[in-house]
């Protein structure tokens, strides 16, 4: 076999580059899959409530990980600010995950009690109301949007089957859960349970 | 911890990969007997005109290849490569994050042990702990209070010398480090409409705001209610957080419309714990925040005191 073979078999070419480019998966991501979320004991993490459930979904509708991350580095310069780092446990019930790769606002990971639910209220209708030199847009509209207790019930039923450990009382009561609330209350129900399992100080 | 299985796995993969490799450029490297020389015009024609001579990459190149395939099996050695063998120097993120840390720690002890033992009082006349202090307070507290401590509507006013809780550097740590939570009841349902508006318009006469006497005169009868947490004279409770309602300071705002929506809904202030800053900081934090109302320093209003 020589080099003109390789280049002149199409077929022959595309074998090699896939066996090649799939060495690094196989060695980097196939290892994490199996044992990342086992591997980093001591972090209880809990499947989401169904009114944070419907937040996550509103934080990936609106784009949240476009400027927030998710996501705290192992260096004293960002614990020092965010707190604890992330291990891969605590996203183990994210659909999509949310690590983001932009930071124009802060990290969000360890958001969760932080605030008050009345200091996000103010800041996702008018960031500018509490942080003047804030840049973020408002989001008004989610104060007045409700919440479909219907779609709830059946995001809970193919999240257990992505493997989220929802038993059958938490998908029955999917509905009731979130009735009569808004997306502002979902939304900020989830902010304020990201990042508990490991919180600042520990 | 990876298992052995999984280790061996990325192990032989990986050390394969890098074999790999080597073998590729020795063998795109090596000359073979039928190749013309070096600078000339290679027979094969391609696309009916497009020809070229055979120039292969410089030595000094092809070394750097090969130094650095060398290299790979030094970094399998030393460093987490191969699932839990080699790593001889134990290596890990972990490990490297705790060092930095201790060195910080190492670093930053000497500042704070400038501190440590001193009365919060006694901080808030020295400039080097308010400069800390600020600094701390820019990093935690300036996204509710404001960068100068004004507050905002929901969120208290820290320059001024009404304080829901006390503004005693001992309390001040207290609050800093468990946070508070404030709640008024909804009183809509109780008082009902016209209830709310005497309430409302006896509540708002205190501060000096005007309104119908018989609405006042209503209002103060059915003050009762409040005065289980605001007291009789209306003076609040530093004890609970019932803020003072006669000093025309207001948190939600003192308008009718605010004041109405505050009776009708009840309210719900929260300010999160912050422990995790430790004892040093929060200490440095509560100094700033007592400077703040007292900005000449404390001895200015002891001077005045009789």
């Amino acid at each position: 076999m020589s080099h003109e073979t390789v280049e002149k078999k199409l077929g022959l070419l595309t074998v090699l580059i896939v066996l090649v480019i799939s060495v690094g998966g196989l060695v980097e991501i196939v290892p994490l899959m199996m044992s990342a979320a086992k591997s980093q004991g001591n972090v209880h993490v809990t499947p989401r409530t169904a009114l944070q459930q419907e937040g996550f979904d509103i934080y990936v509708r609106e784009g949240c990980y476009g400027c927030h991350s998710q996501q705290i580095r192992p260096f004293r310069s960002e614990t020092e600010r965010y707190g604890p780092y992330s291990v891969a446990a605590e996203s183990q019930y994210d659909h999509p995950f949310q690590f983001g790769s932009k930071r124009t606002g802060p990290d969000l990971g360890r958001v969760g009690g932080r605030y008050s639910d009345d200091w996000h209220r103010v800041h996702l209708r008018n960031p500018r109301d509490v942080v003047p030199e804030s840049n973020m847009p408002g989001y008004p509209w989610l104060a007045n949007a409700g919440i479909d207790g219907k779609l709830t019930e059946r995001k809970l039923r193919t999240l257990r089957m992505l493997g989220t450990p929802y038993t059958d009382e938490d998908i029955a009561g999917a509905s009731a859960a979130v009735a009569g609330k808004t997306e502002l209350d979902a939304l900020i129900a989830y902010l304020q349970s990201l990042g508990l399992a490991r919180p600042r100080g520990s | 911890m990876m298992t052995h299985g999984l280790s061996l796995f990325v192990a032989i993969l990986s050390i394969l990969n890098v074999l790999a490799c080597g073998w590729l450029i020795w063998w795109t490297a090596r000359s073979r007997p039928d190749e013309v020389k070096q600078g000339e015009v290679i027979d094969h024609v391609w696309d009916g005109d497009l020809q070229e001579r055979n120039n292969p990459m410089p030595r000094w190149w092809l070394i750097l290849f090969f130094l650095s395939i060398g290299f790979c099996f030094v970094y399998f050695l030393l460093y987490p490569a191969l699932g839990t063998f080699g790593n001889v120097l134990g290596w890990s993120k972990a490990n490297q994050y705790e060092s930095e840390m201790a060195e910080a720690r190492r670093e930053y002890a000497p500042v704070y042990a400038a501190f440590a033992g001193r009365s919060v009082l006694e901080l808030s006349r020295d400039p080097k702990a308010l400069a800390l202090g600020h600094s701390l307070f820019a990093n935690n507290c300036v996204q509710c209070h404001g960068s100068d401590g004004r507050g905002a509507t929901g969120f208290p006013n820290l320059t001024d010398q009404d304080w829901l809780y006390g503004g005693d550097p001992d309390t001040l740590v207290q609050t800093i480090t468990n946070g508070r939570e404030g709640v008024m009841p909804a009183l809509g349902a109780v008082l009902g409409e016209q209830g709310v508006t005497e309430v409302v318009a006896y509540v708002r006469s205190l501060s000096g705001a005007k309104a119908p006497a018989d609405q006042i005169e209503a209002g103060k009868a059915r003050f009762v209610l409040c005065a289980a947490c605001h007291g009789a004279d209306a003076k609040g409770n530093q004890a609970i957080g019932a803020p003072n309602l006669t000093d025309d300071i207001w948190l939600y705002g003192g308008s009718e419309k605010a004041v109405r929506t505050t009776v009708t809904n009840g309210r719900h202030g929260q300010m999160p714990s912050h422990k995790w800053l430790g004892d040093d900081r929060i200490r440095l934090l509560a100094a700033y925040v007592y400077s703040l109302s007292h900005p000449a320093g404390p001895s200015a209003g002891e001077a005045a005191a009789p």
